[in-house]
């Protein structure tokens, strides 16, 4: 089995804690990518019966648990970018590859003959073949958006990522110790989809965090509080106040 | 998975035809021996191996209807060193022009003599049909091995998977032998019918042990590891779309649990039980009719059994589509 080693590996952490399912990153993906100098992305009857077309990005939405004590999660599935990608060693053309210099899978689509071998072998779904153009297509990490110098630095990212309204896509180099994904992942018990088949995604979700702070009686009340340490006892005493003894 | 006919026919055809070459192949290693009766076969030869090209010609004619684009097909051949398909790809060809060398040596007779060991010679179609059967099986590996490869698709990644395509090939390939043989070499009819016996019986054995395998497997992929959340009731409420797409209709056949009970149930009749018994009569009273019948049946059965290969197979990125809304 080849083992691909990059020194960078550009990935998407997604917070499942912050994601609301809004659709935004879906409809941007597919805005950016229909968009491209690689032509459009199929769509076929979208407002008619029967709609079909190629999407690079779906959010999915999972309830966990049983009524009433259950959680909604929304789940945004894209290609991982795996480490050891399963999808790109079965490709007959080499039109499937994963890029030394940071790590992203592509297809190059003028290679590609279309015989759909690498969406068998991706155990994700992360696959669509464009039924128009005969080719393999997936998620290429916005590779014509991130690297380019006529935008802003601040927009050369996916176009997930800039859609986002709560900011549950993060984007960076998952190798570098020192980015905000590592740092995400390494702090906020960032996982892999689907471990078993030993393909490493590079893309990593951070799960749903309670957020529940906890107070002991220690905690809402000074043990060492001076008043108690004067024996001061304010009401049930006894006899009369100060006030009444001074009153007259 | 959905089952895809292009793949159905590609897969049983140029099994069929490489089984056809190692019949003959079989028969002429025999009768060198002097196992079989020697005669002049060289005809029946020429007319098995332009069968058996036939047969790896209409699969790989079936096989670019798989292909978006089928004018690049020759690509496919680069990266042999990681991928079956490609490997595939390679060795197909090979087999062909290899079959194609065997029928051409056979057709002028041109039978050089390379080495005599005591009574047996040794001659150039005889070599070449070695390295023809060592291409033949290579080809059935690298075709079960396309499938076999993938780890995730338990029902396929198993070493059953090589073993039937390779008997199975191999039976369909000596009934279609016998058949042919049946007018043009009478004599060696009941060779080939045993052999395609022998085999179909080996077939059966192994096809019954994967069904009974894969009838036993649990998924290794679940919707916990698929979405990494840990809890033993999670369900899908939306997988993303209304409308259709690739993965709702690639990965999965579509059709109800009786279907595809009834097309094991078909398979297992067709391809086996049907033949063997047919088979097994012609053995004693050889009629054309009846081995016709036979070799009929059992091709159907093989396009069912194939397609239940396919539709057998879970691809764990259903687990992802499983709701619409």
């Amino acid at each position: 089995m080849k083992q691909y080693k990059t020194s960078k590996q550009l990935a998407l952490v997604i917070d499942l804690n912050v994601c609301v399912g809004c659709h935004a990153c879906v409809t941007n993906c597919k805005e950016w990518n229909t968009s491209g100098s690689a032509g459009a992305l199929s769509d076929d009857n979208p407002y008619d019966k029967d709609p079909t077309g190629t999407f690079f990005n779906r959010v999915q939405t999972y309830e966990i648990g049983e009524y009433p004590k259950t959680e909604t999660i929304h789940f945004p599935k894209s290609c991982l970018h795996c480490e050891e990608p399963p999808c790109v060693p079965v490709c007959p053309t080499g039109a499937s590859y994963k890029r030394e210099e940071d790590g992203i899978v592509l297809v190059d689509y003028d290679k590609c003959i279309g015989c759909r071998y690498c969406s068998w072998a991706c155990p994700y779904g992360a696959r669509e073949i464009d039924e128009h153009q005969k080719v393999m297509k997936k998620c290429t990490l916005c590779v014509d958006r991130i690297y380019d110098t006529d935008l802003p630095e601040e927009e050369r990212k996916p176009a997930c990522v800039l859609a986002c309204p709560t900011s549950a896509r993060l984007f960076g180099d998952v190798h570098d110790p020192d980015s905000e994904v590592s740092e995400a992942i390494r702090e906020q018990g960032g996982y892999q989809l689907m471990p078993e088949w030993g393909s490493k995604p590079s893309n990593h979700y951070l799960p749903r965090r309670k957020q529940k702070v906890k107070h002991s009686p220690e905690e809402l009340e000074r043990v060492d509080n001076p008043l108690k340490k004067e024996d001061y006892q304010a009401e049930d005493s006894a006899g009369p106040s100060l006030d009444d003894v001074t009153s007259w | 998975m959905q089952p895809a006919f292009s793949v159905i026919f590609l897969t049983t055809l140029i099994g069929m035809g490489q089984g056809v070459f190692l019949a003959i192949y079989t028969e002429h290693v025999y009768s060198v021996l002097n196992v079989v009766q020697q005669s002049n076969n060289s005809q029946f030869y020429v007319i098995g191996s332009v069968v058996a090209l036939g047969l790896l010609v209409l699969g790989l004619f079936a096989s670019f209807f798989h292909l978006g684009h089928p004018e690049r097909a020759w690509r496919a051949a680069t990266m042999w060193r990681t991928s079956w398909l490609s490997r595939e790809v390679i060795v197909l060809p090979i087999v062909m022009f290899f079959v194609f060398v065997y029928a051409v040596l056979h057709f002028f007779e041109f039978n050089i003599v390379l080495i005599t060991f005591g009574s047996i010679d040794v001659n150039l179609s005889l070599v070449i049909g070695a390295v023809a059967t060592l291409t033949v099986f290579a080809l059935y590996i690298c075709t079960a091995m396309i499938y076999a490869s993938l780890k995730f698709l338990q029902e396929w990644h198993c070493v059953l998977t090589v073993l039937n395509y390779t008997l199975l090939g191999s039976a369909s390939g000596f009934t279609a032998t016998a058949l042919l043989s049946f007018y043009t070499q009478a004599d060696k009819f009941n060779f080939y019918l045993g052999w395609s016996l022998v085999l179909l019986v080996l077939a059966f054995i192994s096809r019954i042990a994967s069904l009974y395998r894969n009838r036993r497997l649990r998924p290794i992929s679940t919707v916990q590891t698929a979405i990494g959340i840990r809890h033993n009731q999670i369900k899908q409420k939306s997988m993303g779309f209304m409308g259709g797409a690739v993965n709702t209709r690639d990965f999965f056949h579509g059709k109800t649990r009786l279907f595809i009970r009834s097309i094991k149930q078909i398979f297992i009749w067709l391809l086996f039980i049907v033949p063997l018994c047919i088979m097994t009569l012609t053995f004693y009273s050889p009629s054309y009719e009846m081995i016709g019948l036979a070799m009929i049946s059992m091709y159907l059965g093989l396009l069912a059994e194939r397609w239940y290969f396919f539709a057998d197979a879970n691809h764990p990125q259903n687990i992802y589509y499983q709701v619409i809304s």
